[in-house]
């Protein structure tokens, strides 16, 4: 669970660094989209550096839907007889919440690849203007996709908030000091990681990106 | 006061049990949740029923009997108490309070309130003890214990193993109670040579025994009434992970 959320971590870290490239124009942007697709060449052919990527990153993903699957299945196991009244939550919301939010965060990667990658749900779709698909995605009138990528964006920055923390605890933190350092580096990060997405299409919504 | 109990009956392991409400009156704020329990009890003997089972042994917080549900908290609305140290000023006149027993497949319910714990003693038998020469007593001096370990020891050592980790935890994981033991004896000289054979063995019958994985959700250190910290939990994954890399983990 915790290595194969730490890889989507360096992704989704990469990712953001990327996107915020927009904010330096458009010409940059669609070079940078040109320039994942020639990364490792010569060594590797055209466009092999970014599917092997997108290969590792499905093997991760899969491992950690099946990691959160197994423990899933044996928490129910754990207890065939639910309580009549049971106190919602004590500990921490994000933590109660990783398996629908994860579950939420998948459905939204799926849409957001046809949207942005494929292009079959985007306005323009056109594979060599990144930027514009970008811009036309979160024209105002389209209001409801930022709506929808927002709620996307802050169910992942609640998943990452105990994903990081728990990741940390799984690889042997141990001490009080250190409880309350990963707490906030967690918290720290999450909210780093979603602002950074969510600039995005607030730029473009209030026409700072065009 | 005046107070409505919906209680869990169940009247043995093998049959269903349900939610049975009854009325209980003139309750002294100053009675601690047993006795309130013991109240209703004296008078259902006296009317020819079956009074309600439920574990209790010290009445005072220290053997870890006496656990049970109470309005969706392990232990009752009070933090790091156990339920026969509630007091039912913790409660106001006309309140309505469910009563129900841990609920894990590790812990099986006996009767009504009561659960069969032996759950546990499958994961001390799993590793968590030390090994000793009997005879005198070794000098005291002889192995010394730097303060912060000691505190630290101590500290997880308070666990009274009463469940309440298991019966809170949205996984049924047993894991803080079995991280309180490791962290006890792997802070300690004495426990350093079966260190990394004791938490693979304590984290194997703990699974064995049916209970569910951790996900450091944080509920159990909530309601445990000995506050039992969750980085003990770190301790116990870091001695794991430890363990499984040197590869002493199964002679
Ligand atoms: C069906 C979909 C998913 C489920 C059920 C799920 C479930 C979980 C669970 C239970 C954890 C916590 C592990 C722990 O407490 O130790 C976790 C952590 C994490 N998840 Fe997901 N997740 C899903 C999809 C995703 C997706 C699509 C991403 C990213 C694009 C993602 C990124 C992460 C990260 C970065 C962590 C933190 C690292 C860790 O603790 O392992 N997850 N996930
Ligand atoms: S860790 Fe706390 S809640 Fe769990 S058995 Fe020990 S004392 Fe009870
Ligand atoms: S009866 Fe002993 S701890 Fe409550």
């Amino acid at each position: 669970m915790a290595v194969t959320g730490l890889v989507l971590v360096l992704f989704l870290v990469a990712h953001m660094l990327g996107n915020l490239k927009i904010f330096t124009g458009a010409e940059d942007f669609n070079h940078y989209a040109h320039w994942l697709r020639d990364l490792g060449t010569p060594l590797l052919p055209y466009g092999w550096y970014l599917w092997l990527q997108r290969g590792a990153l499905l093997v991760a993903l899969a491992a950690h839907i099946w990691a959160a699957t197994m423990l899933a299945l044996r928490a129910r196991s754990a207890r065939p007889v639910r309580y009549a009244h049971r106190k919602k939550v004590q500990g921490s919301y994000a933590a109660r919440t990783m398996r629908w939010g994860g579950v939420i965060i998948a459905l939204f990667v799926i849409y957001h690849i046809l949207d942005l990658t494929t292009g079959h749900l985007n306005p323009i779709g056109d594979p060599t203007r990144p930027q514009a698909n970008v811009v036309a995605d979160f024209a105002p009138e389209r209001w409801y996709v930022t709506l929808f990528y927002t709620l996307a964006v802050v169910a992942l920055g609640f998943h990452l908030r105990h994903g990081a923390y728990s990741a940390l605890r799984s690889l042997g933190q141990q001490t009080p000091q250190g409880e309350r350092r990963a707490r906030g580096l967690a918290l720290v990060f999450a909210v780093a990681l979603s602002v950074g997405y969510l600039v995005v299409p607030f730029a473009v919504l209030l026409g700072l990106v065009r | 006061m005046n107070l409505t109990l919906r209680i869990w009956r169940q009247t043995g392991p093998e049959t269903k049990g349900r939610m049975v409400t009854y009325q209980v009156e003139d309750i002294s704020p100053d009675m601690s949740f047993l006795e309130m329990l013991d109240v209703l009890n004296e008078r259902l003997t006296l009317a020819g029923e079956e009074p309600v089972a439920f574990d209790h042994d010290c009445r005072e917080g220290i053997c870890g009997m006496c656990g049970m549900m109470i309005n969706g908290n392990a232990h009752g609305p009070q933090r790091g108490t156990t339920a026969c140290q509630l007091h039912m000023r913790q409660f106001t006149d006309g309140d309505t309070i469910d009563i129900e027993p841990w609920r894990a497949r590790a812990f099986p319910v006996v009767k009504d309130l009561v659960v069969n714990r032996n759950a546990f003693d499958q994961i001390i038998a799993g590793g968590g003890f030390v090994t000793v020469p009997t005879g005198s007593a070794p000098e005291a001096h002889a192995a010394p214990v730097a303060k912060a370990d000691a505190d630290a020891a101590f500290e997880s050592a308070a666990c009274i193993g009463c469940g309440a980790c298991v019966a809170a935890c949205p996984n049924g994981s047993g894991m803080l109670f079995a991280a309180a033991k490791v962290t006890q004896l792997s802070l300690l000289p004495q426990g350093q040579p079966e260190r990394y054979t004791r938490v693979v063995g304590m984290v194997d019958a703990h699974d064995e025994a049916g209970f569910g994985g951790c996900t450091n959700a944080g509920e159990c250190t909530v309601v445990c009434p000995k506050g039992i910290p969750l980085h003990t939990i770190g301790r116990l994954n870091r001695d794991y992970l430890a363990a499984t890399a040197k590869n002493t983990a199964r002679s």
